[in-house]
């Protein structure tokens, strides 16, 4: 059975339509990548999927008793709110110690326990944010552009921590990122998104999909086109002509 | 004991310490320092309508702050900056307060004490509600603690905990509305959200995790209390400023600490 599957879902904020009838599951096990320009409603299916926005129309269905770990895209701690990490990790209750440093040694960094939040460095807040989401033994792991401001090398020896995590815990990844080299080679599946679903399968298939290229352009896999995609902002012609209100 | 005056003072002005510890820490960490602020001016609005309908003004107060909120984040979702909203809506509440009163002929009210506060004057009766919603809220508080600290961390990771950071909002808002309603007396209008405020940027240099910035906060807000009354009774000042004056300089204190803390 999927772990999640959405049917039909639409999503909009006053009179900006950010999803459109997008149907999508995901298996037990999978590696998922979203990708598609900015604006193109990644993030609000990942926070439609953990219910901080209601669906205008569709439904998401959970598998019984699944347990999402979400890792979100950007988070600013206030130096004004003192919080060590172990204390965050056990927000909002019921953890174990045991449970922290599981979790931050399965994220990479067990050292980390008694620092301040406020204090970690770009790389490290990230790992501790994977490590929260990791702390409920979740079936289904979420990531949102968790490597946003982290350096290749850094973005790189994060995504080869998810599949450290995924081969011990066995637990299935569906993350957004804009890093198409990455996304290649680590995914199972790659879905395009841009307000709907403008095609999907695995990573090769996307890549030489009409659709996907229209979004990102031809050669070095997409990668160096996504970038001058960000830039300009003009979103050419589509892989479909019904993706008015994705913009 | 409860007869003397100054022990009423003083008493009253620990409820409101108490109250205002953990309430301000979690002002001072969603940056709600203005909301304070505005909830207290819309306080004499309160004050005004209870004279008006002879109703008790602790739950006038209550019911206009928590309007006040009300409104605020339905406006707030209809694309109007918080900042201004709040400005326009604390303003015009003080302004149509102050009218208000002038209407109230026969009764004579003295305003001042309600914008700086009679600490000196505070009756038994006033003590017990001061002291029970002092308790109320630290006891909301303290149940919702856990989640209300999820949500403030960051809206998303409460709601992929199962948390409704609307409802935690709401929380706050009642929890301010009762520490303003029940701080009129003691500190009045104007000086409520240096109470909330102040004590909790004092005990932060001094704290390495959220407990126990409230409980400093709440330390150095007794502390400023008896200090200030003292320094009132001696110097002859007025109390409620006192107070707060004791409370700037703990503030000033921990701050350069920490400064001279970090260059060593």
């Amino acid at each position: 059975m999927s772990l999640i599957q959405v049917d039909g879902l639409s999503v909009r904020y006053g009179a900006r339509t950010a999803l459109s009838d997008v149907s999508l599951r995901i298996e037990p096990n999978e590696i998922v990548t979203i990708v598609g320009p900015n604006g193109s409603g990644k993030t609000s299916l990942l926070r439609a999927i953990i219910g901080a926005v209601k669906p205008l129309a569709g439904r998401i269905v959970q598998a019984s008793d699944l347990k999402i770990g979400y890792v979100p895209q950007k988070l600013h701690i206030d130096d004004a709110l003192p919080i060590t990490v172990s204390r965050f990790l056990k927000l909002p209750g019921g953890v174990a110690v045991a449970d922290v440093d599981y979790a931050l040694t399965q994220a990479g960094v067990p050292e980390l326990e008694k620092e301040q939040l406020s204090q970690l460095s770009g790389g490290q807040f990230q790992r501790v944010l994977l490590a929260r989401a990791l702390i409920g033994k979740p079936d289904l792991l979420l990531l949102d552009e968790a490597t946003q401001g982290l350096d290749q090398r850094g973005s790189a020896s994060f995504y080869q921590q998810i599949e450290t995590v995924r081969q011990a815990t066995g637990c299935a990844v569906l993350m957004i990122s804009h890093e198409l080299h990455v996304v290649m080679s680590a995914s199972d599946r790659v879905i395009c998104l841009n307000g709907h679903v403008c095609c999907e399968g695995a990573p090769a298939l996307v890549a030489s999909a009409p659709e996907y290229r229209a979004l990102f352009g031809t050669g070095t896999g997409g990668a160096l086109a996504l970038y001058r995609h960000e830039h300009a902002h003009d979103h050419g012609d589509h892989c479909h002509n019904h993706s008015e209100g994705a913009e | 004991m409860f007869d003397d005056f100054m022990v009423r003072a003083a008493l009253a002005g620990i409820g409101v310490a108490f109250a205002s510890a953990p309430l301000g820490c979690f002002v001072v960490w969603r940056r709600m320092a203005y909301f304070g602020d505005a909830t207290a001016h819309a306080a004499i609005l309160g004050v005004a309508l209870s004279l008006a309908f002879s109703m008790s003004i602790f739950v006038g107060t209550v019911v206009v702050a928590l309007l006040m909120a009300l409104i605020v984040s339905v406006l707030a979702g209809k694309g109007y900056a918080m900042d201004t909203l709040l400005g326009v809506l604390a303003h015009s509440a003080l302004a149509f307060g102050l009218v208000a009163v002038s209407f109230l002929s026969g009764i004579r009210i003295d305003l001042m004490a309600y914008l700086f506060g009679d600490i000196l004057a505070v009756s038994r009766g006033d003590l017990s509600v001061i002291w029970g919603g002092a308790a109320l809220v630290v006891a909301l508080i303290g149940w919702r603690w856990s989640a209300l600290l999820t949500s403030t961390l960051n809206e998303d990771l409460a709601y992929a905990s199962g948390i409704n950071p609307k409802r935690e909002q709401l929380v706050l808002t009642i929890a301010l509305a009762i520490t303003v309603a029940v701080a009129i007396k003691v500190v009045g209008v104007l000086l409520i959200a240096a109470m909330l405020i102040i004590p909790a940027a004092a005990a932060r240099p001094l704290s390495r995790t959220p407990e126990g910035m409230a409980i400093a906060a709440g330390l150095i807000g007794m502390l400023s209390t008896i200090i200030g009354l003292r320094a009132a009774y001696v110097l002859d000042t007025p109390a409620g400023p006192s107070i707060v004056c004791v409370a700037a300089i703990t503030f000033l204190t921990t701050s350069v600490l920490k400064g001279l803390r970090r260059q060593s």
